[in-house]
């Protein structure tokens, strides 16, 4: 119980964390439509995450809310990936960013929404659903602007050079990992990323950009390490209900 | 034949027809000034709900719960939904977005001034749907029969919006209300600071009121300000009290004769300074918006040249 615990609260912060920053561009978008969808995308993200986070306090069992799980843990027990904590950037890294890692949910969400552990399976069926519409947006805009201006063209390499070292963690694997691949819950690290990296190759070859590969690998989101970044987030997020302990809203 | 004449005769039949509650459709023959006056109005509407994304906007990335966060984000995200719809019904006037962009921007046009005070606290993006949406409702229900039809029929679907903005903004207050004292003390803090200037949404005084014996013959106006400001008021000193906050307005007072609650009065300096860019957020909100306006030009121009090159190539793949 304690591995479906913690992969529930991994996903939860993924989406909690990709959703908050999400949140920044609405108004503040290239478009009004760009607003719309900003909004759109967060809230299915956090929206997730609430979902995850019910389904992590039940399985706990000491009646810790979701609300208790998004608001009143530190950056160290947080659980999420570094990529979805990186900054927004401009347009072009926050899309960039949007591309990798719902790419990555999407895939996985297909695998856990078919396996044995229902509640899981429950969460992942919705959503996929929405990760498709993810997928679909987010390669649009990569393609979009590689292959428009020679400006955007060039921010959107740029942004591929800053967002792909994070990626790596995506498939850094630990024990309960793979204990969830054997329950069924996810698919193998190995087989996640050929699918994810097909799924990517044909996007960056529509907007003509090129993968440049270093051999820096950041990582340790999944046992509470983060980059710098996260506690400033979080700091945010928080504020009312650390300031105002027990108040409800 | 006399082109005057057959103007003259058209604006007669035109009133006539108005007068009447005939609905006015985009492609009909209008006057000049019923043109101008719809497109000043329907385009400053849009303006207001875009500007108005920020106050609340500002508390997006604090809201204090995941419920609360979503509410807000949803809202806010209507209120960009309202400003597009809105800009489109412009548009059918035959003015473009661009136009309009431009016009904001250079401060040709204005918005609403309500969204020129700051959200200082949580309360503050709270009261926002219940106060200024409210206001924004009492104002808008009569504008669902505006003569010009595209208008009113956005009305329709805002208004809806609106009244559930409006719900949602009095629940939470009602929430802080009854919550810690310090979560009525944001409560009130944020009352003393929004009540009167949600009061003077409503516009100057109708002895002070320039646009508005032209739009009421043409149907475009059906309640003066003072009306307008009287409905609102009546509904609003119930639910505060029934919030149990304490209105910031000493001379409020119930009139037995009419049934009415009469207010004090009202510092229309402010309300013209505020107006005039000096409010204190006239700059910030400019601001925003222009850093929005710059910052996405590149990819606004992306957009353009890769659906050029699309239709290129679509066109060469037809060819050959």
């Amino acid at each position: 119980m304690d591995q479906i615990f913690t992969t529930a609260l991994r996903f939860g912060d993924n989406a909690m964390v990709l959703g908050q920053r999400l949140t920044h561009w609405i108004s503040r978008s290239p478009t009004i439509e760009l607003d719309i969808a900003f909004g759109n995308l967060s809230l299915d993200l956090i929206g997730q995450a609430n979902l995850f986070y019910e389904l992590a306090g039940k399985l706990e069992g000491n009646g810790r809310s979701a609300d208790d799980l998004a608001f009143l843990r530190d950056a160290s027990e947080y659980y999420n990936v570094q990529l979805v904590e990186q900054p927004n950037g401009n347009f072009a890294d926050t899309m960039m960013r949007q591309l990798l890692y719902v790419t990555y949910a999407d895939l996985v969400f297909e695998t856990m929404k078919t396996s044995p552990q229902k509640d899981l399976a429950a969460i992942a069926e919705k959503a996929q659903k929405e990760m498709i519409y993810h997928v679909r947006q987010a390669g649009e805009w990569v393609v979009r602007l590689g292959d428009g201006t020679d400006e955007s063209h060039e921010k959107c390499q740029a942004a591929l050079d800053n967002m792909w070292p994070w990626s790596h963690e995506l498939f850094a694997y630990d024990d309960v990992d793979e204990a969830m691949v054997e329950q069924g819950v996810l698919p193998s690290a190995e087989h996640l990323k050929t699918q994810w990296l097909e799924s990517l190759g044909e996007v960056f070859k529509r907007a003509g950009l090129i993968i440049r590969d270093d051999n820096w690998m950041p990582g340790g989101g999944r046992k509470g390490l983060h980059s710098e970044h996260l506690s400033y987030i979080l700091e945010e997020m928080q504020v009312l209900p650390r300031t105002h302990p027990g108040a409800q809203w | 034949m006399d082109v005057h004449h057959e103007d003259k005769d058209m604006r007669a039949r035109f009133d006539a027809y108005v007068a009447d509650e005939g609905k006015v459709e985009p492609k009909d023959w209008m006057p000049d000034g019923y043109r101008k006056t719809l497109v000043r109005q329907i385009s400053q509407h849009a303006h207001s709900e875009i500007i108005g994304m920020q106050p609340e906007g500002n508390w997006i990335s604090r809201a204090p719960s995941l419920r609360r966060k979503m509410i807000l984000i949803a809202k806010v995200q209507d209120e960009a939904g309202h400003g597009l719809y809105l800009y489109s019904a412009a548009e059918t006037l035959g003015v473009t977005r661009d136009e309009m962009d431009e016009a904001l921007l250079s401060g040709k046009a204005k918005y609403s001034s309500i969204f020129n005070y700051p959200t200082l606290n949580w309360a503050d993006a709270v009261i926002i749907g219940w106060l200024v949406d409210g206001a924004a409702i009492t104002n808008q229900i009569p504008l669902c029969r505006c003569s010009f039809g595209p208008y009113g029929r956005a009305m329709v679907r805002v208004c809806k919006e609106e009244a559930f903005h409006q719900r949602q903004g009095y629940e939470g207050m009602m929430v802080l209300a009854k919550g810690t004292p310090e979560q009525k003390a944001m409560a009130q803090d944020a009352l003393n600071r929004w009540w009167w200037p949600a009061i003077k949404m409503f516009g100057p005084p109708d002895s002070d009121s320039p646009h508005s014996d032209q739009n009421t013959l043409w149907k475009i106006k059906r309640f003066s300000n003072d009306e307008l400001r009287q409905k609102y008021l009546d509904m609003v000193v119930k639910q505060a009290n029934a919030l149990g906050l304490t209105i910031p307005d000493p001379d409020l007072k119930f009139d037995e004769d009419t049934g009415h609650w009469v207010s004090g009065p009202m510092d229309w300096d402010e309300f013209w300074a505020v107006v005039k860019g000096n409010g204190p957020c006239n700059r910030q909100r400019m601001k925003h918006r222009q850093k929005a306006h710059d910052d996405g030009l590149w990819v606004r121009e992306a957009a353009v040249a890769f659906a050029e090159k699309q239709a290129k190539r679509n066109n060469q793949q037809k060819a050959a």
